[in-house]
């Protein structure tokens, strides 16, 4: 792939704010210190459920020190929650608990000791009731009930689609197959705990520093729950020291240190213990899932149907749509003419799910991989083959109404082939080692809002100094995933200068256009988008100076190497810093906005809003693995991806991406576990939450393919998620080559492993997973027509961007 | 931020200053050395000493002396880097430098001194937790509350001895020199600990513990296997330490001495018997594998299920008497190597 | 408040004098006495490494040590890597290498780079994994941080370094 005609784009440079976190001056939202600050904890449920009868806060309020207490009275009873479908969380809970960890009182004091202390001493009067702690539970329990609203008693939703008639499909199939697999909950552990700093003016207005990936919604829900003017608030997000998806909703501490700052007059500190994360969560959904397809004996796929039960916590989060993304994207990397999905999301008494990397959709991911290699081998095909012969078209429909326009999965697919020797290894490899295969896809932003409107999904302001600097404003959030450098990027293409001489200045609700927040991979397509236009429109007025001046037509002008010069005569020309001069003489200010809307492409049907992405990124992976089959131990040796990004605006940042996607799917397969006993989580700590450290991460040798799709600023897709999702059953395909055991759940423990062996000794099934499913009866299915196989709209065009 | 709860240190120079402050303040004292297991444990508050009275000013506990072949001593206060590097550790009892090598992590182990580690406070996952999760469960009887939450019908506590190297010098047969305000005493690694997991030490109070010596050792074999989830971090959860003489092909003396499986290392005697006299054949190793796990009795407050640690037990203790014998780790290899 | 008490601290250098109670840990006088915000933490109990600091060389977790134990030692954050204004190699190779994503966990990984090049010269990849297994990282997958340890020590051992890329990868 030629990247020649680009100065910036496509080159390996350091990221724009490597730079201060190699010296350790970032300041992220811990590190924060103010005057006559204050710092705040809160007192949390004892109990997973429960009806609060009393609140005492009298000695904690007489402790020396204590500045303010405040319990679920001190607020507005207003609920808040990411999701206009799902408001049912409160800033502190007022008359019932759903959690061990759920916040019912705060503190500001004269030190994080005193905080906590107080905290301790306030006392709360419980009248317990019965946890329900799993899906099964939770879909059989009618009595007691943990949220009043949903689809039934303990039902947060139940959805159910049917895109041509799947019984149909199987009729016709060569072998139909049905598999049952449970993936297990995880969470993100970001190193950086959550934390968040509220200063109140006597003006009344409200700053909030936060570690948060969604500054934008995190403004609202302040503006919501405190019942303020919104213009009166300004939320600014902090480096964020890792998200993953677990900063992205609005969090009861950020409103609780608000108030409290109102409260006070002072300045106001929380920084979450580890523990307290756990309890914030939002993580992988617990899913058990049955799928069944019915394919040909070349392994084409005639019809699929897919169930979900999801394990949703004790709140609404963003789970409406992870548990449609449990279904949406099944379609999106083979060909699935006819397609049924049925879903339901259960509340339960744990810290609430949500969007983790890869959302909803890692779980029904491994559920179809692991499940097509179970098909291959049945029908004696290689996986590879058969799933390269499978894989998706460009430029054309799902059964589900989704638009794929560029595909690269087929030469991920060979590139990962070759590069791992798959072909000499599996099947082929010593009784201890064996290679797994597995692919996926992933969208670049969501298609849709997360609150209906019509406005862009993200916009940037591009300010061109008269020195010749250039400044970018833009809500985009950096969380680590190099979005600062990408709209730096974007516009040192755009205008034809060095990245070094552009500042960004990000995610302050006062300052920046708005941006929706750092999740969905939405940010290098859209902001990178906004960025790209906004600094368009510069450079038209640039040129249109310049032009002016050197008496030639404005196209005749190009703009590269810091200068704006006649493209057949670069002789003649300005340097970029004159060309300032020249724009603002001549139209004032040098200031342009750009914003982006995505496509609307989603179906004309209800629960259609889940899915559409502007384009889709694809993922080929092969994992090696050695079993120890007398421990069952499973060590990752080396893992192949190739990754299909559209065009590496920056190869270094996408290798890390997908590299640290890798990781996080290794430790989901192998070790990463949410689980909780008697009521609590069980280990909420970094020493025993196992998160793989440098010694059981493998070689991770990344192949990036270039699509370069229309849809993309430059042709970019996204990296940070799809990678993951591959990882899992690639690694579970790989112990099945090396053992013969199908480990149908994660993580694949050692324990499980020496299970299956010792089922296969005894000569049974080696297989370890679920075994049944809870007993629940679906909607009825909305019917919809399928649109496999048709042409992507005529909007929807090839072309080239530069 | 988890932080310490307050107290008044004390920094003895001389381990008789150490003894003395120690009998002075009473059960409000403890001491602390690399503090990387009481820290942790104050800040969850399973610890609240008024006093610490700290044992790194104290010279005369750093360091390792002597020879392989009349006996090592090691000083209480020497860090674990510092044993798992030293040369003649690493030489003559490598199961020693490989268990303190072991210990969680790099810098943790800059800090941790071995007299710490053979002290380390028994764990649980039901009381290594923060005040708040403890008390959410209801605290148990080691500290804040009444009954044990692993079994709740005890009367005892059941927290596991999670100490890397203690198994190790058991199988030795080292022994660890103690000084308190009543005097000195050498007693056996083996009876330093008692089967309980909240008074877990044979030790009194204001008794340093000063010194391991270990015995002179003289063609003496030595492995140790740790069973955990992650190469570096994690506590073992199931410790297998063997220490084999050998005469002309016979066993002279063998000690299986188990970690992580109880709350003190529990040797596997029966096991050890079995050995004795015999060549190690791979049937043998079977067999004596299979007795050695008897006394393994994990419950369920570690990461990895307790019938998984107790099956492991067979299979570590196997693997570390087939590679004392050279042979490769796992029967099924056999006659690939052969 | 408990009593506090003067200590005098060697840190970066520099001598300091902080009056805090003995029981607050290095971590917490390095960021909120001496406004040393680079040494970030993860769990404050000793199970990520994030807060690690050099004292005397040697990595340590600033979580679990006291600086009333610290005294006449020196101690190396992050901000003393390099001489104001500049880089040291290690940072240098950070963040040419995209090594920080996030940045949390760089500078405990940096530090313990530090000590690791001044023992080995050129340490292999295992031995720098090894090195670095007391250090959590949750955004790179490590694969970046090896690669910026081995040229950095490449770059150190005066060896002239063919190309800021990491090999492999990008066909
Ligand atoms: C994340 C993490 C992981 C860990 N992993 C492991 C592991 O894998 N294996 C393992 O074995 N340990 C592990 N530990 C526990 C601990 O860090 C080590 O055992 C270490 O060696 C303890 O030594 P220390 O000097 O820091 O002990 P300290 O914390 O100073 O003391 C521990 C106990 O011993 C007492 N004590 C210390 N020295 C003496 C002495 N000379 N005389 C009398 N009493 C004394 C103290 O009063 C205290 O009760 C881990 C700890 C953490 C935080
Ligand atoms: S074994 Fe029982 S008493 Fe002991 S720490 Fe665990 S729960 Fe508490
Ligand atoms: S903060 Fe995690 S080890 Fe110190
Ligand atoms: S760069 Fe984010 S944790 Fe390492």
């Amino acid at each position: 792939m030629s990247t020649e005609e680009f100065s910036v784009i496509g080159k390996p440079l350091a990221k724009v704010d490597a730079w201060e976190k190699v010296v350790g001056a970032a300041r992220y939202a811990d590190d924060f210190f103010l005057p006559r600050m204050a710092y705040a904890k809160i007192r949390r449920s004892d109990h997973p459920h429960a009806l609060i009868k009393r609140v005492d806060t009298t000695r904690a309020q007489a402790l020396p020190g204590v500045y303010a207490v405040v319990t679920g009275r001190d607020f507005p009873a207003v609920k808040f929650g990411i999701l206009p479908v799902s408001q049912d969380e409160e800033a502190l809970c007022t008359d019932k608990v759903r959690m061990v960890g759920d916040p019912i009182a705060a503190v500001a004091a004269v030190d994080e000791e005193t905080a906590e202390k107080a905290a301790d001493l306030i006392d709360v009067e419980y009248e317990v009731l019965p946890p329900i702690m799993s899906v099964e539970e939770a879909l059989a329990q009618d009595k007691v009930r943990i949220h009043e609203y949903g689809d039934g008693p303990n039902i947060h939703k139940a959805v159910a689609f049917e895109f041509g008639d799947v019984e149909e499909g199987f009729r016709q199939a060569d072998l139909v197959r049905e598999d049952v697999f449970f993936y297990q909950g995880n969470t993100h552990l970001p190193m950086e705990q959550h934390a968040a700093v509220a200063q109140w003016s006597p003006d009344g207005k409200l700053t909030l520093w936060s570690s948060t990936q969604t500054p934008h919604y995190v403004h609202r829900a302040l503006a919501k729950t405190l019942q303020m003017p919104p213009a009166w608030i300004r939320v600014i997000a902090a480096p964020v020291g890792g998200g993953f998806g677990g900063k992205t909703d609005p969090f009861s501490h950020e409103i609780v240190v608000a108030r409290l700052a109102q409260l006070t007059g002072r300045p106001v500190k929380i920084g979450l213990t580890r523990e307290e994360v756990f309890y914030c969560h939002r993580g992988r959904h617990p899913v058990l899932m049955w799928i069944k397809t019915g394919v040909t004996k070349n392994g084409e796929i005639l019809a699929m149907h897919c169930r979900s039960y999801v394990d949703g916590g004790a709140y609404g989060s963003y789970g409406v749509a992870s548990l449609l993304y449990t279904g949406a994207l099944q379609t999106v990397t083979y060909k699935v003419p006819r397609y049924k999905f049925e879903g339901v999301r259960a509340f339960t008494n744990k810290p609430p799910c949500g969007p983790k990397r890869g959302h909803g959709t890692p779980q029904p991911r491994y559920a179809l991989e692991c499940h097509l290699d179970k098909v291959a081998e049945q029908l004696r095909l290689d996986p590879a083959e058969m799933r390269r012969r499978i894989a998706v078209d460009e430029y054309t429909k799902t059964a589900n109404h989704l638009t794929i326009t560029t595909c690269g999965l087929r030469e991920c697919i060979d590139r990962v082939v070759e590069a791992s020797g798959w072909r000499e290894k599996h099947r082929k490899l010593p009784y201890g080692k064996g290679v797994g295969f597995a692919c996926s896809s992933y969208l670049t932003g969501a298609g849709l809002p997360i609150y209906w409107n019509d406005m862009p999904h993200s916009g940037a302001i591009v300010k061109v100094d008269r020195g010749g600097g250039v400044a970018i404003l833009c809500g985009a959030t950096e969380i680590g995933q190099g979005s600062d450098s990408v709209l730096t990027y974007v516009v040192a293409e755009q205008l034809g200068i060095d990245p070094k001489d552009i500042r960004v200045a990000t995610a302050d609700s006062d300052l920046t256009p708005v941006d929706l927040g750092s999740y969905s991979s939405r940010v290098t397509l859209m902001a990178g988008h906004a960025a790209a236009q906004a600094a368009e429109r510069i450079r038209t007025l640039l040129h249109e100076a310049v032009a002016k001046k050197l008496e030639v037509a404005p196209a005749e002008l190009v703009s590269r190497g810091g200068r704006v010069f006649v493209k057949d005569d670069p002789e003649r020309g300005v340097s970029f810093a004159e060309a300032a001069v020249l724009g603002e003489t001549m139209h004032g200010t040098l200031a342009c906005t750009g914003s982006y809307t995505p496509p609307k492409r989603a179906g004309k049907f209800k629960g259609s809003g889940v899915g559409p992405s502007p384009c889709y990124s694809y993922t080929a992976c092969v994992a090696e693995v050695s079993v120890d089959p007398d421990t069952g131990e499973v060590k990752v040796d080396r893992v192949w991806i190739a990754h299909d990004v559209g065009r590496a605006l920056n190869p270094l940042l996408v290798e890390g991406q997908v590299e640290g996607s890798v990781y996080m799917g290794l430790g989901e397969a192998l070790m990463e576990e949410q689980v909780f006993r008697e009521g609590l989580h069980k280990i909420p700590s970094m020493l025993e939450y196992k998160s793989p450290t440098t010694l059981e991460t493998p070689e991770i040798y990344t192949i990036l393919v270039e699509t370069v799709d229309p849809e993309g600023p430059f042709g970019a897709k996204e990296a940070g998620q799809g990678p993951l999702l591959p990882v899992p059953p690639a690694v579970a395909n790989a112990v099945h080559d090396a053992v013969g055991a199908r480990i149908d759940e994660v993580p694949i423990s050692p324990e499980k492993v020496a299970r299956a062996l010792e089922l296969k000794k005894q000569g049974k099934p080696a297989r370890v997973g679920p075994e049944r499913l809870p007993v629940f009866k679906f909607p009825e299915p909305v019917k919809v027509a399928s649109a496999f196989g048709e042409a992507a709209d005529p909007s929807v065009k090839r072309k080239t961007q530069g | 931020m988890m932080r310490l709860p307050p107290f008044t240190y004390l920094a003895p120079l001389s381990v008789g200053e150490a003894v003395r402050m120690m009998a002075d303040h009473g059960p409000e004292a403890m001491f602390v050395a690399g503090g990387t297991d009481l820290y942790p444990n104050m800040k969850r508050r399973q610890f609240e000493p008024k006093v610490l009275v700290g044992l790194r000013g104290i010279r005369e506990l750093v360091g390792v002396r002597g020879e392989a072949t009349t006996g090592l001593v090691i000083g209480a206060g020497t860090t674990l880097t510092d044993v798992s590097e030293h040369p003649a550790v690493r030489e003559h009892v490598p199961a020693l430098a490989v268990a303190a090598g072991l210990v969680s992590t790099p810098p943790l182990r800059n800090m941790g001194t071995i007299g710490g580690n053979v002290c380390v406070d028994p764990r649980c996952n039901y009381y290594n937790q923060s005040y708040q999760w403890r008390r959410a469960i209801g605290f148990c009887m080691k500290k804040d509350g009444d009954i044990c939450l692993v079994a709740p019908g005890s009367s005892r506590c059941w927290a596991v001895s999670s100490t890397d190297t203690a198994p190790v010098l058991w199988s030795l047969g080292a022994r660890a020199r103690l000084v308190g305000v009543g005097g000195e005493r050498v007693v056996p690694v083996a009876s330093l600990f008692k089967d309980d997991g909240i008074d877990y030490l044979a030790k009194a109070r204001d008794e340093v513990l000063t010194e391991i010596l270990l015995p002179p050792v003289d063609g003496l074999r030595c492995a140790y296997l740790k069973l955990r989830r992650r190469g570096s971090f994690d506590f073992p959860v199931l410790g297998v330490a063997v220490a084999l003489s050998l005469d002309g092909g016979r066993v002279k003396t063998a000690k299986i001495v188990l970690g992580a499986v109880a709350s003190q290392p529990r040797e596997a005697v029966e096991a050890g018997a079995l050995l004795v006299g015999e060549r190690l054949t791979p049937a043998l190793i079977a067999e004596v594998a299979g007795v050695a796990a008897r006394p393994s009795k994990p419950l369920d407050n570690t990461d990895l299920t307790h019938p998984y640690r107790k099956k492991m037990t067979k299979v570590f203790v196997a693997r570390a008497l087939r590679r004392l014998a050279g042979l490769p780790d796992s029967p099924e290899n056999e006659e690939e190597v052969a | 408040m408990p009593t506090k008490t003067i200590l005098t601290l060697r840190v970066n250098g520099e001598t300091h004098e902080v009056a805090v109670p003995v029981h607050k840990t290095l971590l917490e006088v390095l960021r909120e006495d001496l406004g040393l915000i680079g040494t970030k933490h993860g769990c404050e109990l000793g199970e990520c490494g994030t807060c690690t600091v050099l004292v005397d060389g040697q990595p340590v977790l600033s979580c679990l040590a006291l600086p009333v134990e610290l005294g006449g030692r020196e101690i190396l954050t992050v901000e003393g890597m390099a001489p104001p204004g500049q880089l040291h190699p290690l940072q240098q190779a950070f963040a040419e290498l995209g090594a920080a994503q996030c940045g949390y966990c760089t500078p405990g990984i940096l530090l313990t780079s530090l000590a690791l090049l001044a023992d080995k010269r050129e340490p292999t990849r295992d031995e720098i994994r090894q090195a670095l297994s007391g250090n959590i990282c949750r955004c790179t997958g490590y694969t970046k941080i090896l690669e910026a340890v081995e040229l950095a020590a490449l770059r150190m051992s005066g060896t002239p370094s063919p190309s800021p890329l990491p090999q492999g990868g990008r066909g």
